[in-house]
């Protein structure tokens, strides 16, 4: 029995291979969107864990000179002898690799990647070796493959490393392992030329992409909700289209339990075969777009990430538990249905608005009380998971109100219509919603998607301009490489340059929080460049008559810090004088007064300066510095180079989501074309009698080319603030929970009316070949309607 | 005695309440007979066909095929017997679309476990279809559909056949081309056949003849 029954339920798709392209198409492209987008996130995380395994890079506490001079093998011996647990490092660049040597027998567990604790690679790294990730070429050694080393990175033992970059002797930094002595002599009187500067929770590199990879990861979830309403309409009319063969196989004696899990078999393994399938499409597609999101993260964050893919475990995974997941979600509603089918009930295809009909009061209650959720989480919610629940609230809640509110136009405009074929066209059409209403939420989702993540990335583009304009103000930015060369840069750009503006911090606790106080010079540059998100009235007079203190966003917000609020600096209180924003900054920052650094900070010495002067002039004065200072013009960072180059991450960003958009959108014409090709064989019966009564079958496929684009076009509208809200969730709930700054929106009335056009050409190419078939269909199939024999 | 229904009573609910289709119908039916069943429109023919075939459920009273009751059965009890001990023949043929012609015919019989080639074989060339085995059912005329239907009913040899106006949709020279090769075939089988119809032409070929009456025997 079982034999046969599955014989038949497969032939159907046999018969009608069309819908079975379109389920597998539908659960693949799904699939591809978010296994692409995860295969991205998860290559680009692996390179950080790589990256931050490879120095164990915020985890530990360092020892580092004042000076930021290297340290001497002399002072390392020192410190042993005193009781301190300390490793050296030291790095370097050969070429584009990143060399770092390590002492084997010193390092704390954790400081370099697993394969260094392991005893046959210490044995293995003696002599010309080094350890690095595939693809690493570096001349003069011998290069052990490490698959968990980061790209463009190799490890070496650190007299290897010495000798690589003819740095013999020296040490960069110090590692302190995190169990010490219970006695040892003070840092102070051991080494008094170190500072400690203490270990942070989490890869900075981690925390800083963190922002880039949540956007992915959410436009990932939306793409997938797209994509199962596809596959949700898919199966919905797939089960439609046979309700008559279940019938008839009920009423032939086969039971409905084992019907029902045939049913479910032969779907699980279609969404099997649909998932590889997408899960390899995600992988092109991953494969294309990776090189853009590496090159865009090591822009903005100098993150490596690999430009190529390897096959992750984790994704494949991934890729298909949300295939056979999204199936399953999308199926159980239709097996339920079935489950509940009488026998007697209509074998053949229902009118889907009977049923719509029917459902239309439950999903109206569900929507009101999605979108009450949704309002509800946006007052009152402050956490990820809020901002998460109140993304998913708002956009299922939307999309099951879509077909309400369209049916509402609709009927609107059907009162109002005048013509007899104006009052069929708006009937009909109303009579068609049902059927597309699926394929019309996923194209809502898939442009309030585009609109919200447009808005976001170019929101984020204008603020980080912005932002550069404001903390990149001077002209020209000078690094000294020894105490003297600092002072003799002062002084000659005091000579030479309009203002010289000294870049001084250290690293302190401020309310409990890790941060960086910052000495700012009393100049013309900070009081016209800096905006503030809240300050007193003349917040730098505060600052530079000692008294006030200029905080970050991240840090007001983590130590709950207002304006006028006193807080201490090493012991010296400054009050709150204004709050900036400080984008993508994972700690919190501080300024004060230049004196009031000095006073704090005596051994610290401004090893970075900033140089105003006409733009015209940098060149010159770049090359004038070389030739009478001895400043190379490696350690000079221009402006509007680093503007440049800001610019040409961003557009690389664009890409990327330019990208997703068009592919997003694809998807969404693709639930269009799947649902109208599915429902004109139900047109027919649909369309003869208005043939019949003197349309021409011309006038016919031309309404129903103009119904998508009016349904497509109602869809737009409706998606435009939804977008926005999506928008103002990621930028004002999600990001501020997750990363404690909040980036300010803005308006792009371009940008969607383009996605509006796209959304409409989607739109129009998937209606196109519904609409020409139904202009072709042969006068004898519409005459079949009237015919006994149908 | 192959059939017995006793008492049968069966209502839907409409919006105006409950519509009583059938109240206290009783029959009996032997192997080898055949009995028309005819009526007014919703004078509950097929109600009752589709109660005595285990489509459906009566309000009251009892079903016995075979001395069982079937509404003893559970679902998949039901199930069993539909496909082993009695055949139904739909006016809408409903004829799976996606199989062949000749998977058609086989198909109950096969999901009965009673396949036998030969027997298929003889009655697809006696109601005209072997040149149509390759065919899917859109391809075929209304009679052809329906002798499909009669052909898959039959195949199986069931006990007891039930036709709902197995010609209604056909012309009268078709339908008692279709009817004379049905007789035929019970009779050959020995089969009980209980066939609603509104044709006095065909209902009188029949051995016995039912008449219902607002759900009732008249």
């Amino acid at each position: 029995m079982i034999g046969v029954t599955f014989t038949a339920l497969i032939w159907h798709w046999r018969r009608n291979p069309l819908q079975l392209f379109t389920l597998l198409a539908g659960l693949a492209l799904a699939t591809a969107l978010w296994s692409g987008v995860q295969a991205i996130n998860a290559e680009a995380r692996a390179s950080y864990d790589a990256a931050a395994a490879t120095l164990g890079e915020g985890r530990f506490d360092r020892l580092n000179r004042r000076d930021g001079q290297p340290i001497s093998e002399a002072t390392y011996v020192q410190l042993r002898r005193a009781g301190w647990l300390v490793s050296p490092v030291i790095e370097g660049r050969i070429d584009s690799v990143r060399l770092v040597g390590v002492e084997l027998l010193t390092a704390p567990g954790g400081l370099a990647p697993a394969a260094f604790g392991d005893a046959a690679a210490i044995a293995g790294l003696g002599g010309d070796q080094v350890i690095a990730a595939e693809g690493t070429k570096l001349a003069g050694v011998r290069v052990v493959i490490d698959p968990d080393i980061a790209p463009q990175t190799a490890i070496a033992d650190i007299g290897t490393a010495q000798k690589l970059l003819n740095r013999a002797g020296e040490i960069d930094t110090l590692v302190v392992a995190p169990q010490q002595p219970l006695i040892q002599a003070a840092l102070a009187d051991v080494a008094p030329e170190l500072t400690r500067q203490i270990a942070q929770s989490g890869s900075d590199i981690g925390r800083l992409t963190d922002s880039f990879h949540l956007n992915l990861t959410a436009f990932g979830l939306l793409s997938f909700a797209v994509g199962i309403f596809i596959v949700h309409g898919a199966i919905g009319l797939a089960f439609e289209q046979r309700r008559g063969t279940v019938r008839t196989l009920r009423a032939l004696g086969v039971p409905l339990r084992p019907l029902i899990l045939l049913m479910v078999a032969e779907l699980l393994s279609l969404a099997f075969l649909a998932g590889l399938i997408g899960v390899g499409l995600g992988y092109v597609i991953a494969g294309l777009l990776l090189p853009d999101v590496a090159a865009t993260l090591r822009g903005l964050y100098g993150a490596d990430v690999a430009g190529t893919l390897q096959l992750r475990p984790i994704w494949w995974a991934s890729g298909m538990a949300i295939a056979l997941g999204g199936t399953a979600i999308a199926a159980s509603g239709a097996l339920w249905k079935l489950s509940r089918l009488p026998l007697l009930a209509g074998g053949n295809p229902r009118a889907l608005a009977v049923a719509a009909g029917r459902g239309a009061k439950v999903q109206g209650f569900a929507a009101v009380v999605l979108l009450t959720a949704a309002a509800i989480l946006a007052l009152f919610g402050n956490s990820i998971l809020a901002g998460f629940a109140l993304l998913a609230a708002l956009l299922i809640g939307a999309a099951l109100a879509l077909p309400l509110i369209l049916s509402r136009v609709l009927d609107w405009a059907s009162v109002r219509a005048t013509g007899v074929v104006t009052q069929w066209f708006w009937a009909d059409t109303r009579q068609q919603l049902p059927g597309l209403s699926l394929a019309l939420m996923a194209l809502l989702l898939a442009m309030a998607a585009n609109i919200g993540v447009s808005t976001m990335v170019s929101s984020f583009r204008l603020t980080f301009v912005a932002f550069l304009d404001q903390r990149l103000s001077s002209e020209l930015y000078v690094n000294a490489e020894t105490p003297a060369q600092a002072i003799a840069i002062e002084a000659y750009g005091k000579a030479n340059a309009d203002a010289v503006l000294p870049v001084q911090s250290e690293k302190v606790m401020i309310s409990g929080q890790p941060a960086e106080v910052f000495g700012g010079r009393d100049h013309s540059t900070y009081r016209e460049n800096w905006r503030f998100l809240q300050a007193q009235a003349m917040p730098w007079d505060a600052v530079h008559t000692g008294q006030g203190i200029l905080i970050n966003e991240q840090l007001a917000r983590r130590a709950n810090l207002a304006i006028g609020e006193t807080i201490a600096v090493t012991g010296q209180v400054y009050t709150v004088a204004g709050v900036y924003g400080d984008y993508g900054n994972p700690i919190g920052q501080a300024v004060i007064d230049e004196g009031q650094f000095a006073k704090l900070f005596p051994d610290v010495r401004p090893v970075r300066f900033g140089i105003r002067m006409d733009r015209d002039k940098v060149a010159a004065f770049v090359a004038a510095m070389a030739r009478d200072i001895d400043v190379p013009a490696a350690n000079t960072i221009h402006q509007a180079g680093i503007k440049a180059f800001s610019l040409g991450v961003f557009e690389r960003t664009f890409t990327v989501t330019t990208a997703l958009n068009i592919l997003t959108l694809a998807v969404a014409g693709f639930a269009i074309l799947m649902s109208l090709l599915t429902l004109t064989a139900m047109r027919v019966p649909q369309l003869a009698p208005a043939w019949a009564m003197g349309m021409t079958r011309r006038n016919l496929g031309a309404s129903e080319l103009v119904r998508t684009l009016l349904l497509a076009s109602m869809t737009a509208v409706v998606a435009l603030p939804l977008g926005l809200a999506l928008a103002w969730v990621l930028l004002a709930v999600v990001n501020v929970a997750a990363f404690g700054w909040q980036l300010p929106m803005y308006l792009f009335p371009a940008d969607y009316a383009r996605l509006g056009g796209l959304a409409l050409l989607a739109a129009t190419i998937a209606a196109l070949w519904p609409a020409l078939r139904l202009a072709r269909t042969p006068p004898s199939d519409l005459l079949k309607v009237f015919s006994n024999e149908r | 005695m192959l059939l017995t229904a006793h008492d049968i009573h069966k209502s839907y609910e409409t919006a105006d309440g409950p519509f009583k289709v059938l109240r206290g119908v009783d029959l009996t039916l032997d192997g080898g007979e055949t009995l028309a069943l005819t009526g007014e429109s919703g004078s509950g023919k097929s109600t009752l066909l589709h109660l005595i075939g285990g489509l459906d459920l009566p309000d009251q009273g009892e079903i016995l095929i075979d001395g069982v009751d079937i509404a003893a059965r559970d679902d998949t009890g039901r199930a069993v017997m539909r496909r082993g001990v009695v055949g139904v023949i739909f006016q809408q043929f409903n004829l799976i679309p996606s199989l062949r012609i000749g998977d058609n015919i086989a198909f109950q019989a096969r999901l009965a476990g009673r396949y036998d080639p030969a027997w298929t074989e003889n009655l697809t060339a006696r109601l005209g279809l072997s040149e149509q085995l390759k065919k899917y059912p859109e391809q075929l005329s209304g009679g052809q559909q329906q002798r499909v239907a009669i052909a898959r009913t039959l195949a199986p040899r069931p006990r007891l056949v039930l036709a709902d106006e197995p010609t209604g949709n056909l012309d009268e020279d078709t339908a008692a081309t279709v009817l004379d090769i049905l007789l035929e075939l019970v009779e050959e089988t020995g089969a009980g056949l209980m066939m609603v119809t509104h044709s006095h032409a065909l209902a009188a070929r029949m051995g016995r003849r039912m008449h219902l009456r607002a759900g009732q025997v008249a």
